[in-house]
């Protein structure tokens, strides 16, 4: 048997979530296992194997000046690299703080703020490092990360389409909740990949995965005014899990 | 109204009938689809009986907005078409063609022989499936899975008594009566204490059909009472396409101003295709397993509005919103006809009811056409 690729899991500033993700392969986990040698994942195991990695797989978004050394150590040491979630692409939902700075926060977090060193944004990995995929979702879709591990293996491009939530709606069959009960939903500007699980249960998208291609932020918004939504609310609609991420960050100032 | 001209092709069905004949068809094998409530709207899906029709329901619909509401009265087909379309289930959104193991194995995944029984395919529809017909079957190229599924179709078409606000067949002739190609067509008559149906047979099996359930032919009266509702609803159309030298017009303006300012509001979603009863667009994509023993294709629905639609080596070709919107409607009412002898429309009013921003597809060719009379007037 061939050597197996070896991969490694890094975690930033993150929930877990993503991580859990692929602990959460129950079924899988033996065939990843066979298929790949799980070398460093310190959520799942203190066991150590030395790099380099063939696979880095990295949770979390950079916040910290030690973040942002690490991750080009990280980098050196992995001949792909992949970030996983919300956080690692787009800076996670503590990219909020990028809009008023982390002083004020910290007063009202930290009992003695000055212990606390961090840098004023919270980015996406991306910012700090050449990164070969992203694959988005808070949490990740654990279906699509196994996809880009068999695409891996099989050294073809993984099937990750950067098209709307609508598709999917569409193709199990949902019927728009924004035009059928006037519920405000992120899907026409969001990124597919969960299966459009919140339009199913008659709740609008979230923008779990944040922006699609292309997005039309601006026009949505518009719309979301026109659905009743005062100016503030339908900005703040964009400020979630993928607020910092190009395409809808900059609908404040835009519309 | 020559639908209605030759009397002695009628026959009169009462409420109850149509639960007979869904379970006549059942009994003959067939899978019934036909239209039913879920999670407000009215969809497709397979029914048992007449009592999950929307009876006494309408929809409500405007640019971007549906609604269903109670029309008062116990109509069976009182309203016209939801976010469904039958190519759902002639052309289904996600299908295996094949797997293929290490070895080299392959096995092909057929549709299998399900017959399918259409109930209350609306004119518009009738005309999209002929459409499907001409582009999945029509050449030297026959789409097996679509081929197999419409082979043993039984279709009962209904005839619009009452357009939605969106619909414009009227204008594109493919409505409000439904044209040929049914085995049923029925003309519901309901108000003032009376509620029945006027069928008139479209072929052999349809007329069968009838004879099982044992209904009596329609008198001079039911029939002209159903012809005066189709003459009545000729007179309620609010929208219209201006079909007059539309294909000219499309090539003569591929750089009209109307399009960047449509790219403005489309959100480039995809959503006016998925719901199009004629968009035909699949992708196929390729899934193997981690241990690398099997693979299998799959054939999805795709759009022209997908960025990955138009993707060849370095990019897509189509990158904008805006030449995005104007591959699609430039598809939809010209260039389908050099390619299939029809226009990609039918005027079912989908693309403008379930496009979440609105954008109308009469409107934005009428603005195209005003926007050229400007320019040459100056």
């Amino acid at each position: 048997m061939a050597r197996r690729p070896k991969i490694a899991v890094y975690k930033f500033a993150s929930c877990d979530g993503c991580q859990l993700s692929i602990l959460d392969l129950e079924e899988e986990l033996l065939a990843i296992g066979e298929a790949f040698e799980i070398a460093y994942f310190l959520e799942a195991s203190r066991a150590v194997v030395k790099g380099p990695y063939d696979i880095g797989l990295v949770e979390g978004s950079i916040t910290t000046p030690h973040d942002a050394e690490l991750i080009k150590e990280i980098r050196k040491s992995c001949k792909v690299l992949i970030t996983i979630g919300a956080c690692a692409t787009a800076g996670g939902i503590q990219a909020l703080r990028n809009w008023r700075g982390s002083a004020e926060f910290m007063k009202y977090v930290y009992p003695k703020p000055e212990y606390i060193e961090t840098l004023d944004k919270s980015t996406p990995v991306s910012d700090h490092v050449q990164v070969d995929f992203e694959l988005r979702g808070c949490p990740i879709n654990k279906y699509q990360l196994l996809e880009v591990m068999s695409a891996y293996l099989a050294g073809r491009a993984p099937s990750i389409p950067n098209q709307s939530v609508c598709v999917e709606c569409k193709l199990r069959g949902t019927a728009c909740i924004m035009v059928a009960k006037g519920v405000p939903c992120l899907g026409p500007v969001t990124h597919a990949g969960c299966g459009a699980i919140c339009p199913a249960y008659g709740r609008g998208c979230y923008g779990c995965y944040g922006p699609k291609e292309s997005p039309n932020s601006k026009s949505l918004m518009k719309h979301f005014i026109e659905l009743g939504k005062r100016r503030e609310e339908a900005v703040m609609a964009f400020r979630l899990f993928n607020a910092w991420a190009p395409g809808f960050r900059e609908v404040e100032a835009e519309t | 109204m020559g639908e209605f001209r030759d009397q002695s092709d009628y026959y009169l069905l009462d409420p109850p009938h149509i639960d007979e004949l869904i379970s006549v068809l059942r009994g003959l094998g067939y899978s019934v689809i036909g239209p039913i409530v879920r999670e407000g709207a009215i969809v497709y899906d397979e029914i048992e009986s007449a009592s999950q029709l929307p009876v006494g329901l309408r929809d409500r619909q405007r640019p971007g907005y549906y609604r269903l509401e109670e029309r008062g009265d116990k109509a069976f087909f009182g309203f016209v078409v939801g976010p469904h379309s039958w190519k759902r289930f002639l052309y289904p959104p996600r299908f295996k063609l094949f797997t293929v193991s290490r070895k080299g194995e392959v096995t092909t995944h057929n549709v299998g022989g399900k017959k399918m029984a259409f109930i209350g395919v609306r004119g518009c529809e009738l005309a999209a499936i002929q459409v499907l017909d001409k582009v999945l079957m029509g050449g030297p190229y026959v789409d097996p899975v679509y081929s197999t599924m419409r082979r043993d179709l039984f279709i009962v078409a209904v005839n619009c008594t009452e357009p939605g606000e969106n619909c414009f067949c009227l204008s594109v002739g493919t409505g409000p009566e439904v044209g040929s190609g049914y085995d049923l067509s029925l003309t519901e008559v309901v108000g003032d204490g009376i509620h029945y149906f006027v069928a008139k047979v479209g072929s052999s099996a349809g007329k069968s059909l009838l004879e099982r359930i044992g209904v009596r032919r329609a008198t001079g009266d039911e029939v002209s009472e159903a012809a005066a509702r189709m003459e009545k609803s000729r007179t309620l159309f609010r929208k219209s396409l201006d079909v007059t030298g539309l294909k000219d017009l499309l090539y003569r303006n591929l750089e009209s101003p109307v399009y960047a300012e449509v790219a403005e509001r489309c959100l480039a979603c995809a959503n006016c295709t998925l719901v199009c009863p004629t968009c035909f667009c699949t992708t196929v994509e390729e899934v193997t397993t981690l241990s690398g023993n099997v693979a299998e294709r799959w054939r999805r629905w795709d759009s022209c509005f997908n960025a990955d639609f138009s993707y060849i080596h370095g990019g897509p070709i189509r990158s904008s919103r805006l030449s995005r919107y104007r591959q699609w409607i430039a598809h939809k009412l010209a260039t389908w006809i050099d390619q299939f002898g029809v226009m990609g429309c039918v005027g079912c009013g989908r693309c403008i009811t379930w496009c979440p921003v609105g954008i109308d597809i009469t409107e934005e060719a009428a603005k195209i056409r005003q926007r050229e009379l400007e320019v040459s007037a100056t």
